[in-house]
């Protein structure tokens, strides 16, 4: 059944605050999650008053000064700190995006920071994405063909090479997919945002042979049709794709194939 | 607790193959309720406060007549789709889904079946 409220191991404890240092002009209040599976308690949200004046200038800048200086048991996941790895997405503010392109000063107030939502936490802000990695490898999002293997390199017109621009430069943050309703409800059996626009990536690439197996594989009432146009999966990407536009390719598909 | 792997449970029991027919539907009735419903309404406020013999007059023409019957096929056919959408999204206990569904199809097949056959009589002017 839908979770209206959150369960009673969930609610959200006041935590400690952590101040700024002396002397600090420009301070900016991070809230942030945080759990421990290992103290039995509920999770809490704990406040760090940041020195922006001696900070960078990303929310996960922020976040790792947090951890370097202030509290270091603090955990979050985090590698590329340029938007290509798609590790550090949390919930931001209130929308899942990546916390190494956002910049602390777009945010107004306090900056509340939680996991991924929806999803069990390890810890802190680190959600458990096993399900989410199953899903994507459901949908076997590599190059499949029942030509052998040419000689040189498969080739491509331009224009069919144009046809990936939108769907390649996903980075897997599932920042899309934790935002989506029907994912919540139904994330066990509804591939969500970030698994389908990776399938199109792949029905949408002229190299690829398998477009009917695939498209057999998504044809269901729960893992493609779940998708009710509500669009947070296009409103949060941090990285401006459409994956509500690749779903709808899929629909027409499924549709010009009956 | 559960020993099955991820891609297991995601695997599961297969596509279900199916589900473009109930998407597609659901769509299509969509799009012509919009002209019945405002051609039902504004004909209906056109004749508020006339007597029976009017509306009997009005459903007695064959296009009347048809457009009333599309009008409710469509409706419930819509209605029912779109339901079990809702209930599928929100009710996981298996016994309240398929017994909720169950009863939305019912409904929807009584409701429109009493439907038809008022406009048919009234159009067959008994």
């Amino acid at each position: 059944m839908v979770e209206l409220a959150l369960p009673r191991n969930s609610k959200v404890r006041k935590g400690k605050t952590w101040p700024a240092p002396t002397g600090a002009k420009h301070v900016k209040k991070f809230k942030i999650y945080r759990y421990d599976p290992d103290d039995h308690r509920n999770p809490r949200l704990d406040s760090y008053e940041i020195n922006l004046d001696d900070c960078g200038p990303m929310v996960l800048d922020a976040v790792i000064k947090i951890k370097n200086e202030v509290d270091s048991t603090l955990a979050f996941r985090r590698s590329c700190r340029e938007g290509v790895c798609g590790s550090c997405a949390f919930n931001i503010g209130g929308t899942n995006t990546l916390a190494c392109t956002s910049f602390i000063n777009d945010y107004k107030g306090d900056i509340a920071i939680y996991p991924l939502p929806h999803m069990p936490v390890v810890k802190d802000l680190i959600p458990d994405l096993s399900q989410a990695y199953a899903q994507l490898a459901s949908v076997e999002p590599w190059l499949k063909t029942k030509t052998s293997a040419p000689e040189r390199e498969r080739l491509q017109s331009p224009e069919d090479r144009e046809r990936l621009d939108g769907l390649w430069e996903c980075v897997l943050c599932f920042s899309c997919s934790t935002s989506c309703p029907s994912y919540w409800w139904n994330g066990d059996r509804y591939l969500g945002p970030a698994v389908l626009l990776q399938a199109y990536r792949w029905l949408a690439d002229t190299r690829d042979e398998f477009a009917g197996e695939r498209l057999d594989n998504l044809e269901d009432p729960f893992r493609l049709y779940r998708c009710h146009t509500i669009m947070n999966c296009t409103r949060t990407c941090p990285k401006n794709l459409n994956p509500a536009k690749a779903i709808a390719e899929i629909k027409k598909m499924m549709l010009a194939r009956q | 607790m559960s020993y099955k792997t991820p891609l297991g449970q995601v695997r599961g029991l297969g596509s279900a193959k199916g589900g473009t027919r109930h998407w597609w539907t659901q769509r299509l009735t969509a799009v012509a309720l919009v002209p019945l419903m405002v051609w039902f309404v504004v004909s209906i406020l056109m004749m508020m406060g006339a007597d029976r013999v009017v509306i009997v007059g009005w459903l007695d023409n064959p296009l009347v007549a048809g457009l009333m019957l599309v009008l409710i096929l469509a409706t419930f056919h819509h209605a029912q789709l779109g339901l079990q959408v809702v209930i599928e999204d929100y009710v996981h206990s298996d016994i309240w889904k398929i017994g909720l569904i169950v009863f939305v199809k019912f409904a929807a097949l009584l409701l429109g079946g009493i439907a038809v056959i008022s406009v048919l009589k009234l159009a067959f002017g008994s």
